[in-house]
Parts: C-alpha cells; sequence; structure tokens
C-alpha cells in the first residue's frame, strides 16, 4: 500500500458534473419498436415517402441481423422494446422560429453545460448545433454561414430544405447493411446535424453539435452528415453529456463525412456521457458507427476523439482513402476508469494510390476499466504506394484494470509500407516521487503526467475543445514554453 | 562567521519492511560545506538520500533529522522540496510528453510561491535558464525535449546538474552522481557542481569511487558500513580508501 496510488485513486474518481436533469415536459413514443414506431417517427417528423421507405428497409434488414458478440465488452442483453424511440419536449403551438422563442428551460441547460446558445454570450467562433434528446432545438449562427453558402442545420431541416443532397449522401458511407446498430439508427434516427461546405470554400468557424440525452428510458439515434465539396474545408466538434441515471441508455449514432476533390473534414469529438457509478451501475452504451470517405482525390479526414464517459464506448472512427493522394487520420485519447469498458479505434481502408493514413491511439485504464484497442489497416490492391503509421499506447493506473491491443493488418499491395508500434506503461511511483522531490504535488504530478502521454493527441485538438479535454481529465494543458 | 548547520542527523535508524538499513547514522552539515559520503554497495548510502527526500516505503524507527531548525521527517516529499532540499537521482526518472522547460518551470514556481515569491513568467524563466545553460556549457536541445525521455546515462546526469542550478537548493544531494559516467561528462557535472557552491547552501555528495572526488573536492569525508559512518576526515581520507580500498580501512577500525 502507498499514498501515492491511493491519491491518484482518488484523483480519478471525479465526480460527474453534468448529471442533473432538466425539468421540462416531454412528448414520448411509447417504450417498443415496430414499423408502427418507425412509421410514427417518420410521421411526426412529416418525412418524404422515399425516407420513410428507407428506414422501413433499415428495420426490415435489422431484424434479420444477429446482435454481435465479438467485441471485448460485456454486458447483459439489450431490451430494444424497453426503449423509447423518440422523446421530444412538448412542442408549443407554434414551432419556435428562433432561438430567442426556445423554452427558456432548454436554453438553460445548454447555458448550464456551458454552451450558450443565446446571442449574448454565445461562443465565440463556433456555431452551435444543439441536440436535445431526439430533437434539435436549435442551431446558432446559421444566417452568418449561409452567407458563404455553407448549410448548417438539424437532420430533419437538411430532409426538408436539402432533399437532393441527403438523398445522395444518406447512406453512401455507412449504408444501413453496414452493421447492427448502423441498421437500428437507419430504422429509428430521429434527428442529428447536417452540414454542406460548397465548393472552394474554407469554413470560417468551428460548427458543433452538443449532444443531450434527458428522458428516462429513451435512446438516442442520432445522424450526422457532413458533405465537403471541392476545395472546401471544416472543422468539426462533437460534445455529449447525459443526467445520472441508474438504468443504461443506449446512444446509437452514425456519423457519415464525405470529402470530395481537395476537401478537408476534421471532426473532433469530446464524449462524457454519464459512465454509471463506481459499482456500474447505470451509464450510457455508446455504440457508434463514424465513418468518412475520401472520395476525392488529395482529400483529407481526420477524427480526433477524447472518450472520457460512457459504461461502454464501442466505435472505430475510419475512413475510407479512395481518392489518390488521400489521407486518412485518427487521434485518439480512451479513459475507462471504475468499470467502464471502451473497445475503440479506427479502419483505415486503403484503395487509392498514394493514399496515407495516421493512427495514434492513448488508452488509459485505471480503477477496474478495461480498455481495448482494435484498428484495422488494410492496403487493398489497387492501393499503390499506401503508407500507414500506426502507434498505440496504453496507460495503467493501479493494478485491477486492464489494457489490450488488437491490431489488424491486411497488406495485398507490396508497394505498402505499415508501421506498427505499441507499448504499456504503468504510471509509475517514481515518476510521481520524482516530481514531488522536484516540489510538485502529487496532483499536480499526475496531471502532468497524463497530459504528457496524451500530448500527441491534444495538439490535434481545436483549441476550444483543448480546454474542454483538459476540463475532462482534470488536467492543465502545457503552456507553450520550449 | 560561526557555523550554520542546515542538517543535522541523529542517531537515525530506518529500514524497509523488516529490514533495517539505517544503525545509527549521525552527520552534521554546515553552510558552505560539501560532505563526501562514501560506502560499498549495500552499506545504505542511497537509502539514506531517500529517506531525506522522502520517498515512501521507508520507516525510521529512532532518531532525528532537523533540516534548517525544521523536523524534515514530518515534511511531504514536495514541501522539503519547496524548502530547498533537492536530490539529484542515481537514476533519473523520464515523463515522456512533458516538457523539460515546462516542467522545471513548474518546479520552480512552486518553490517560489512556498517562498511567497511571485511565479516567473515564460519569458523571465527562458532567460533564467538560458544563464544556466551557459554557466553549465550544457546544449540548448536539452529544453527542447521531454524530461529525460531518450537521455543517455551522462545526459540525465547532466540534466539533473541543470536542474540543481535553475532550483538554488540549500542542501543538494547528490545519489551517485558519478555512476555510468564517462570521464568528460564526469568533468562537466563536477564542473557544474563546484561553480554551484555557495556559502549559503551545502551539498552531501554521494559516492562509491574515488574518482568523483578528484573534481569536485569535498571539505569533509564519511565512509559508511552496514548502515552508519564508521571514519570521517577531511578530502585526504578518499586518497586512503583509493590507495587501501574499503577492506583496508574496516579492517583497521
Amino acid at each position: 500500500m502507498s499514498t501515492a496510488t491511493d491519491t491518484i485513486e482518488s484523483l480519478v474518481k471525479q465526480e460527474y458534473k453534468y448529471g442533473f436533469v432538466t425539468d421540462v415536459e416531454t412528448e414520448s413514443t411509447p417504450p417498443g419498436l415496430s414499423e408502427e414506431t418507425i412509421r410514427h417517427i417518420s410521421a411526426k417528423k412529416k418525412e418524404p415517402t422515399w425516407l420513410t421507405d428507407w428506414r422501413i428497409k433499415a428495420f426490415q434488414y435489422w431484424q434479420k441481423m444477429p446482435e454481435p458478440t465479438w467485441q471485448f465488452v460485456k454486458y447483459p442483453p439489450i431490451d430494444f422494446q424497453a426503449i423509447s424511440y423518440f422523446s421530444q419536449p412538448m412542442p408549443k403551438a407554434n414551432a419556435p422560429k428562433s432561438l430567442d422563442e426556445v423554452d427558456p428551460k432548454l436554453l438553460e441547460t445548454y447555458e448550464k453545460l456551458g454552451i450558450p446558445l443565446r446571442e449574448r454570450g454565445r461562443l465565440a467562433g463556433v456555431a452551435v448545433d444543439a441536440i436535445f434528446d431526439s430533437v434539435s432545438v436549435g442551431t446558432t449562427y446559421r444566417e452568418d454561414l449561409a452567407k458563404k453558402g455553407i448549410i448548417f442545420c438539424s437532420f430533419s431541416e437538411a430532409v426538408h430544405e436539402h432533399p437532393e443532397i441527403v438523398k445522395k449522401y444518406l447512406g453512401s458511407v455507412v449504408p444501413y447493411t453496414d452493421n447492427y446498430y448502423a441498421a437500428l439508427n437507419s430504422a429509428v434516427f430521429t434527428d442529428g446535424s447536417f452540414c454542406y461546405i460548397p465548393k472552394g470554400v474554407r469554413c470560417p468557424m468551428e460548427l458543433s453539435t452538443y449532444f443531450r440525452i434527458n428522458a428516462a428510458k429513451s435512446g438516442q439515434f442520432e445522424r450526422t452528415l457532413i458533405v465537403a465539396d471541392e476545395g472546401a474545408s471544416v472543422s468539426y466538434l462533437e460534445g455529449c453529456t447525459a443526467p445520472m441515471r441508474d438504468e443504461n441508455q443506449l446512444h446509437a449514432a452514425v456519423v457519415e463525412l464525405v470529402a470530395l476533390d481537395h476537401a478537408e473534414i476534421k471532426y473532433s469529438t469530446v464524449q462524457n456521457w454519464y459512465p454509471g457509478d463506481e459499482n456500474g451501475v447505470g451509464g450510457i452504451y455508446n455504440f457508434v458507427t463514424k465513418r468518412g470517405l475520401c472520395k476525392g482525390k488529395n482529400s483529407r479526414i481526420t477524427w480526433t476523439q477524447v472518450e472520457t464517459g460512457s459504461a461502454i464506448t464501442w466505435k472505430y472512427p475510419s475512413c475510407i482513402l479512395l481518392g489518390d493522394g488521400s489521407k486518412g487520420e485518427f487521434y485518439s485519447v480512451a479513459v475507462v476508469n471504475n468499470m467502464q469498458q471502451a473497445d475503440t479505434g479506427t479502419k483505415m481502408i486503403h484503395i487509392g494510390k498514394n493514399t496515407k493514413s495516421t493512427i495514434v491511439s492513448k488508452g488509459i485504464s485505471a480503477g477496474r476499466g478495461q480498455n481495448s484497442y482494435r484498428g484495422l489497416v488494410e492496403i487493398r490492391k489497387s492501393a499503390e504506394n499506401a503508407r500507414n503509421f500506426s502507434q498505440c499506447d496504453s496507460m495503467l493506473i493501479g493494478a485491477k484494470c486492464g489494457a489490450h491491443t488488437f491490431p489488424y493488418i491486411e497488406v495485398k499491395n507490396t508497394t505498402a509500407s505499415v508501421e506498427h508500434e505499441a507499448s504499456t506503461s504503468k504510471i509509475g511511483e517514481d515518476q510521481i516521487f520524482y516530481c514531488n522531490a522536484r516540489g510538485l504535488s502529487t496532483q499536480d504530478a499526475v496531471n502532468m503526467i497524463v497530459n504528457g502521454f496524451c500530448k500527441e493527441v491534444f495538439k490535434e485538438l481545436p483549441m476550444e475543445f483543448a480546454v474542454e479535454a483538459q476540463k475532462l481529465l482534470g488536467v492543465s494543458l502545457e503552456g507553450s514554453v520550449g | 562567521m560561526s557555523k550554520q548547520p542546515i542538517l543535522e542527523i541523529k542517531n537515525l535508524h530506518a529500514g524497509v519492511e523488516n529490514k533495517k538499513i539505517l544503525k545509527g547514522f549521525s552527520l552534521t552539515i554546515n553552510a558552505g560545506e560539501v560532505h563526501a559520503l562514501m560506502g560499498l554497495n549495500g552499506s545504505g548510502k542511497s537509502t539514506l538520500a531517500a529517506i531525506l527526500a522522502g520517498r515512501d516505503g521507508y520507516e525510521v524507527t529512532e532518531g532525528t533529522v532537523n533540516y534548517l531548525g525544521k523536523d524534515l521527517l514530518e515534511l511531504d516529499p514536495e514541501e522539503r522540496a519547496r524548502e530547498g532540499v533537492f536530490l539529484a537521482f542515481q537514476y533519473p526518472v523520464e515523463i515522456p510528453g512533458v516538457n523539460s522547460t515546462y516542467f522545471l518551470k513548474a518546479a520552480l514556481n512552486e518553490i517560489r510561491k512556498s517562498k511567497g515569491q511571485s511565479e516567473l513568467d515564460a519569458i523571465e524563466f527562458l532567460a533564467l535558464v538560458k544563464d544556466k545553460i551557459k554557466l553549465l556549457e550544457l546544449n540548448e536541445d536539452l529544453l527542447k525535449r521531454s524530461v529525460n525521455e531518450g537521455f543517455s546515462g551522462g545526459e540525465k546526469k547532466r540534466a539533473e546538474i541543470f536542474q540543481m542550478a535553475v532550483l538554488e537548493p540549500k542542501l543538494a544531494i547528490l545519489d551517485e552522481t558519478d555512476s555510468g559516467l564517462d570521464i568528460d561528462a564526469l568533468k562537466i557535472v563536477s564542473s557544474g557542481v563546484n561553480k554551484l557552491r555557495r556559502p549559503d547552501s551545502c551539498q552531501l555528495v554521494i559516492t562509491h569511487y574515488q574518482r568523483l572526488l578528484n573534481h569536485i573536492v569535498p571539505d569533509f569525508v564519511h565512509v559508511m558500513a552496514d548502515g552508519r559512518i564508521v571514519k570521517s576526515g577531511g578530502k585526504e581520507l578518499a586518497l586512503e580508501l583509493e590507495a587501501n580500498g574499503y577492506d583496508g580501512i574496516l579492517k583497521n577500525l
């Protein structure tokens, strides 16, 4: 026994700060899942027939699929009939036309979460689409963005206002046949964010979606679609929190990114869903499919994720490198504590010539948490001169946690170069004592060591999110000295 | 000027679980003095260093350690550091991803805060650091790298002395700083240590070999065996050790 280890453990046992519940009257569909439920959701959203049909096809496909069991996480079977698939704050007689007309309680919720939506006090330089349970409650800076031809709105609005783009790209990167939860999402998704950056436009501000689950016994199934046309670029941020509840709630989202010739999309996530309590009661099941298609030549997609929340995180933000010279990047910090489990990583599929991918994964395990990195690097026959570099590092805090690595490499072209590095370290009492002996407190020492470990990933985050990530890990980011 | 004691160790008994290592160790070090502590492996030299710096896992069963009028053993390791105790590690620890300059700035500012001084900003700190780098004839590259990461043995030891130069301790304990150094590195390290001698501070140089003492000239030399000092003398004692070996000295006790 040593006091240093105790202190580390108490440090990682931080209280969940976003666990409050907003008391709004909600309208929820009763639990249960059938074609009828789906038609109900679709009708509620006044969707065109093509979309309803697409949902039904997805549902029928899903019904025939077996639930996957290959992932390295454990949880009791999910009762899909016990979930309410649609929940929204009770709409007023007239739908709010602007943010000023949105229920003040909702605005307050976002303010409490540090995401003010009202014109005054809005985050400078960040446009936010706020998703509350199943619906978008508002999107900031829409008009400013529209002047540049950028479309940034809720998915539901996009279906009505830009059906041609939605129809063209929906399911083009993640078809509903892709996997069990993607099929489920395609059948029941309720809202999400939509973003289109026209040719040659560099988006002048960060775009962001903030997901909030509030209602009990509901799931959140949102869908995000981002299309960057030729030469366009955008940086997109995603944040998420949920109240503390004893039951597990399912979050099964799908994110599709499409980058055309010379386009760049940077997608960053700070995921802080409620992780459950010390004994593993409650928490979100975060089963998400995220994939980007580098469709055009020299396009680039970067995923950066900081995963600290959820009882179970199960996702692999991936890149399909179709365009010649395209680049895919994945930078990840995944933290598990208490009873949390994570099975996360990426897939880099090289199809085009001279395609490049970089994977940097940092897993931190504490408490009794189990953290797995699972990654696929696939070099297809057509991918001349493909390059990949992967680095997977794990850090263990305490003696009851685990770190696992499952790398898959498939190379079908001899010109490829694939590098994989991996390491596992224990946050050492030696390191902490060394810092102590220089005058630093144990807390500062742990912060510094964890921060140093995650540095390569943090430096990929946009400034605003770097701050968020810093708060989340309870660590202070390094200064720019030196 | 009357002698000002900085460190007074009296009859210290300590060890790890079930094993006594220090058995009645006593030593007084005054301001301005450099003491060399020599002894065979296993005589308890590094245990003493660890206990003075406050490392976990040792149990003190008897004796006192007075540091500038305070009970040193009552202080947490970080408090000791802030009060001016510095341990140059025998095996400096790597902290990947943490920039050396940032680390040292954080350390210095902790010390300054505890003295009620204002914290140095990046620019002031960099100016200070550049001075010290020059004094010790070190490569500036050191500052851009992560703490001890990928350093050679010699670089690590030099980095320790560099930290010592920046933090300006009252009591510097050098734990076998010479081990693993080639002769050039040994010269650089010892010249650094010599330059850092000040009338208001003291140094305890722990070493296994006499050769370090060709470069760092101590005021006193102590020979340690089985957990206590068995012989003390001036610098000539080190030469005697060189000539007769530990056996020769221990036999004649």
